[in-house]
């Protein structure tokens, strides 16, 4: 739920838009910042954009976020596959 | 170039902890902090007189049971949707848990709209969203109110579990724990807030307040500036995090929390009865309210035997320091809630060895 993703606004008509990091796409609302646009980068927390960021920071979270992937999948390996996070 | 800062924030960590000469104690207040924490291997890098604080940051841990038996008997009524977060299923309430009854009617949602989509596929039931979280989640419940009275769905019901940040700080100051020298205030919750919005915390409590993110460098430059406002006894509002904190934090969030929700005071778990620390639906509001729809009383809240998690998250003891971490409280059989949640200070802890 604590989640919030950096994500690319996609497509958007209206609040309603669809959001894209790292390949991923997904539903989102952009009723809480009204100010960003087709294009811009968001934090996305529990399916509602909340801020607008730019795109270094974005960057940032998603290889924090390639390497959060690799060390749990080393760490599932590690203990014979069965690691839920 | 990254190094690079770690490397100065590490050394101005060092400099001011060594003036200090005593013990410092920082909360972080965040759950994302204390696994980022933990993945980074930062509490390893600081020198031996600077202590983090797990604090009360996880909307999962701070649910008080009576509530998550509440959720667990409307679970139990054929003509109930129970709409929640992926992370509630799995906490224990008084004999059972969401995920140990695997009802047909429980729904994992990842967002409250998806709470929504329900009550309108689902007309010949009464969805209950489980709507739990601090000031970041708050604004999508109010959303989701707003969007069901529009459709004019009145099987769309809310039971208010909502949290407030700043009133539970301000309780861990006035007596739980004033042992608390700093806080590294939760980021997301910030974006929503505003960093401005912990000055009066600052002024009251003559307490450093830094938003800090949630990379390595973030977190380290976060506890530096920390540090040196202890060192200068200079308390102050300061953020780390970016451009997505702003002084006056999103205002049209803080609109739609404003609307549809006031304030009261509220059972956390662990924690007691902070004052003003939770919110309610306002009555103009009601008919969208479980707790009214259901007629629900508070139902008491016990805490299980044994179960150490209020003095966890009140930073007054390190998990470790619980009789049934890693022995009857495990991820797999969590008793406590910060067992449950993977942002939980016990599961932190605990998968990460320590």
């Amino acid at each position: 739920m604590c989640l919030a993703v950096p994500a690319r606004i996609v497509e958007m008509t209206g609040d309603q838009a669809v959001a894209d990091a790292m390949g991923n796409r997904w539903a989102i609302r952009t009723t809480l910042t009204p100010e960003v646009k087709l294009g811009d980068i968001v934090l996305v927390h529990a399916g509602y954009a909340i801020a607008k960021i730019d795109e270094e920071e974005a960057k940032k979270t998603w290889e924090l976020f390639e390497q959060i992937a690799e060390m749990e999948a080393e760490r599932g390996k590690a203990q014979g596959g069965d690691h839920a996070t | 170039m990254r190094l690079n800062k770690i490397q100065q924030a590490r050394e101005q960590i060092e400099k001011s902890c060594a003036k200090i000469g005593r013990l410092v104690q920082v909360m972080e207040v965040c759950g994302t902090h204390t696994v980022a924490l933990f993945r980074h291997g930062i509490r390893s890098l600081l020198p031996k007189n600077l202590k983090l604080l797990s604090g009360p940051g996880c909307p999962v841990c701070v649910t008080d049971q009576g509530y998550i038996d509440t959720v667990i008997d409307l679970a139990g009524r054929p003509d109930c949707i129970i709409a929640t977060y992926g992370d509630m299923i799995r906490v224990p309430g008084k004999n059972t848990s969401l995920e140990r009854l695997s009802l047909p009617n429980v729904r994992i949602v990842l967002s409250s709209d998806d709470a929504v989509t329900l009550a309108k596929n689902h007309p010949d039931k009464t969805v209950v969203f489980v709507a739990v979280g601090f000031e970041t989640t708050t604004p999508a419940t109010a959303v989701a109110i707003e969007q069901a009275d529009k459709f004019g769905l009145n099987n769309f019901t809310v039971l208010c579990g909502h949290k407030l940040v700043l009133p539970a700080m301000r309780a861990l100051l006035s007596g739980r724990n004033d042992k608390i020298d700093a806080f590294l205030c939760p980021g997301h919750v910030s974006i929503i807030l505003g960093s401005r919005a912990y000055e009066p915390i600052v002024k009251e409590f003559k307490r450093p307040c830094v938003v800090g993110g949630f990379e390595a460098e973030q977190i380290l430059s976060g506890l530096a500036k920390i540090c040196e406002q202890i060192e200068q006894n200079k308390p102050a509002v300061d953020s780390v995090y970016g451009l997505a904190v702003r002084p006056e934090g999103n205002k049209t969030s803080q609109q739609w929390m404003e609307k549809y929700f006031e304030p009261c005071d509220g059972p956390w778990r662990g924690l007691g009865c902070i004052p003003q620390g939770s919110l309610r639906i306002k009555d103009t509001y009601a008919k969208f309210d479980a707790q009214k729809r259901f007629s629900i009383a508070q139902m008491p809240a016990e805490e299980p035997c044994g179960c150490l998690c209020g003095q966890v998250l009140c930073g007054l003891i390190e998990p470790s320091q619980c009789g049934l971490f890693g022995k009857k409280c495990t991820p797999d059989h969590p008793v406590g809630p910060c067992m449950v949640s993977t942002e939980g200070a016990c599961a932190a802890w605990y998968k990460y060895g320590k």
